[in-house]
């Protein structure tokens, strides 16, 4: 605070970029927490519900992948606006955090899930093979194979889809969600406010690079397939 | 006594897909394997050993016939009734397929979860299991920490971890050298004495089965064409299959320059023979004793002596300057000594005299 103040920023901006940063990542954590928690599942189904594959119900696999393409396709900022009615009854406002939460899970779930579903198909189909010789079933098999398996890349997917998030919180700010975009254009952009700009970005700056430096080191740390893990 | 594994008159075909055509892997095979035994399948790549040995396990569901393994017919079997017979029948593979995010531990603590064992129960499991296979002190290694032959141990600690009756070995050495190969059979051939387990091992290699099989099944395009004990197969092997598998192993390829002189037409000089001695006849002096009844030189070409389980057998490649009746008469003479002869074709004289 007092080294804002050094470079001339006021106590109320500086107020105000403490609360935008938080709600930056509060919307950032919440939608990515309840995308992680129906992307994986949903991510699982994908990747096993194929022709010939371990919970074949290919109907499901077609409407599914239909849908998450059809999420993934469309531009985040039409998705917010096309979806306020959803908000409102989810969230009982469009406007302000909680509201700006919706659309990001909405985005996240499918990102995350074509991401679990890549790294799930990455499994060794032999480790499959050995489990189900061993008398796996098949809830078994994705439970103690093909997830733990997957980790590696799941938690490198996840920590892109949170750098993403942050990216999309931003500009959920600008149809109210607040957070540190909202606090960029309404001051730095709308006020002429450069310094406040700056501030902004220096911040998401320094979120991704702590969310891809600690998702870099969890990746790391479940990865057992290299030698000097 | 009933045999451990039955197969009968079972087929696997794969329906034509789009680009490729419709393959039978393996057609309407009939085979018992008795308890206690060592079994070996090999064929040249293609031949079905894979779909063979998967349709044990029921991993590849037969087009038709049936499979009883312990005397249960597996093809009858609803997914909650098979998956609980599968525990009866370990498997290890070509590539270990090892869990790489658990420890050597915790893979081989695996199928115990999976049966719903408490810790306790699987740590006194497992500990046994790894001091079996010699990885006691890798308990807490990852996968990607061991070597290959490592890798395969912690393999098969994993498949006997379920104690089953039946081991089944799907080219489970063929990633690794001649050495670690041979300390891998080695412990096989252990389990099988101490556990008294079934094994069934598939392979490409003849060496392997030298190494540990009792009898061998050969396979070619879908077929059992030949199946018998392993001294049988390598000392009278009855398909041209067999013959070529056998040929790396028993040292019947014959050296590069030798084969190039050999002539399929009669020429005068002498008939080239293969000679396969087995048990006491390897060690018999049956070429000077064929000197001196016949008053023939048989000069050697090359030749090979070599043992399987406790039986020795050998093969050479002779050469003798008769031929016509003279040449009939020796083979008769050879054959009443229970040597196996096959002609191999002829070398001119004057080559001959530079061999
Ligand atoms: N899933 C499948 N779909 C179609 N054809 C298959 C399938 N699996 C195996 N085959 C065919 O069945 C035949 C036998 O294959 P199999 O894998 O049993 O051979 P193999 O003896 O194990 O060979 P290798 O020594 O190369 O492992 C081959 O022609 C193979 O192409
Ligand atoms: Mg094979």
């Amino acid at each position: 605070m007092s080294l804002l103040s050094h470079l001339g920023i006021s106590p109320q901006i500086s107020g105000l970029l403490v609360e935008a940063t938080l709600q930056t990542l509060q919307m950032t954590a919440v939608a990515g927490l309840l995308g992680t928690l129906f992307g994986l599942p949903l991510g699982v189904l994908l990747a096993t519900s194929g022709r010939g594959e371990l919970l074949q119900c290919v109907s499901f696999n077609r409407v599914a992948g239909l849908i998450v393409n059809a999420t993934r396709s469309t531009p985040f900022i039409i998705l917010v606006v096309a979806i306020i009615p959803f908000t409102r009854l989810v969230a009982g406002t469009s406007i302000g955090t909680a509201a700006a939460i919706v659309p990001l899970t909405i985005a996240a779930v499918p990102f995350i899930a074509r991401i679990v579903e890549t790294a799930i198909r990455e499994v060794d189909q032999g480790l499959v093979e050995a489990a189900k010789a061993m008398g796996a079933t098949p809830l078994q098999i994705i439970r103690k194979v093909l997830v733990p398996e997957a980790m590696p890349g799941i938690v490198a997917g996840l920590t892109l889809a949170i750098v993403s998030l942050i990216g999309y919180s931003a500009m959920v700010g600008a149809v109210g969600g607040g957070g540190l975009g909202d606090l960029g254009i309404r001051y730095g952009y709308q006020r002429f406010m450069p310094e406040v700009m700056a501030l902004v970005v220096l911040v998401l700056i320094v979120l991704v690079q702590a969310v891809q430096t600690a998702g870099d080191r969890v990746a790391r740390r479940v990865n057992k397939r290299l030698r000097d893990a | 006594m009933e045999p451990m594994i039955r197969l009968d008159a079972v087929s696997k075909h794969y329906p034509a897909r789009k680009g490729s055509a419709a393959v039978t892997a393996l057609s309407e095979t009939s085979l018992d394997i008795a308890r206690g035994e060592i079994f070996g399948v090999i064929g040249r790549s293609g031949a079905g050993k894979s779909t063979l040995i998967r349709l044990i396990n029921l991993l590849e569901r037969p087009s038709s016939g049936r499979v009883v393994v312990g005397g249960i017919d597996l093809t009858g079997l609803d997914n909650s009734k098979l998956r609980a017979a599968r525990r009866q029948i370990g498997m290890i593979f070509q590539h270990f397929n090892l869990l790489s995010s658990r420890t050597v531990f915790d893979n081989v603590a695996l199928p115990l979860e999976l049966a719903g064992l408490s810790r306790k129960d699987i740590r006194s499991k497992v500990t046994p299991l790894l001091e079996l296979v010699g990885l006691a002190d890798k308990a807490g290694r990852y996968p990607a920490e061991l070597s290959g032959g490592q890798k395969q141990r912690v393999g098969i600690a994993r498949a006997l971890a379920t104690e089953p009756k039946v081991l089944l070995c799907d080219e489970a050495t063929s990633a690794l050298d001649p050495e670690t190969t041979r300390s891998i059979l080695g412990l096989l051939r252990d389990i099988n004495e101490k556990l008294s387990i079934t094994i069934v091992v598939i392979t490409h290699e003849m060496q392997v089965i030298k190494e540990i099989c009792d009898r061998v099944a050969v396979i070619d395009a879908g077929a059992v064409v030949e199946l018998a004990s392993v001294e049988q197969v390598f000392t009278r092997p009855k398909t041209e299959v067999t013959r070529s598998l056998l040929a790396v192993v028993s040292g019947d390829e014959l050296p590069a320059p030798l084969s190039a002189r050999l002539t399929r037409e009669p020429v005068s000089g002498s008939a080239v023979l293969r000679l396969r001695f087995t048990g006491d006849d390897a060690e018999a002096p049956v070429i000077a004793r064929l000197s001196r009844s016949h008053g023939i030189d048989a000069s050697i070409l090359h030749g090979q002596v070599d043992a399987i389980r406790n039986a020795s057998f050998g093969t050479l490649v002779i050469a003798v300057p008769v031929s016509g009746d003279a040449l009939a008469a020796v083979i008769r003479y050879l054959e009443n000594q229970n040597v196996v002869v096959e002609p191999l074709g002829y070398l001119a004289a004057d080559l001959r005299a530079a061999s």
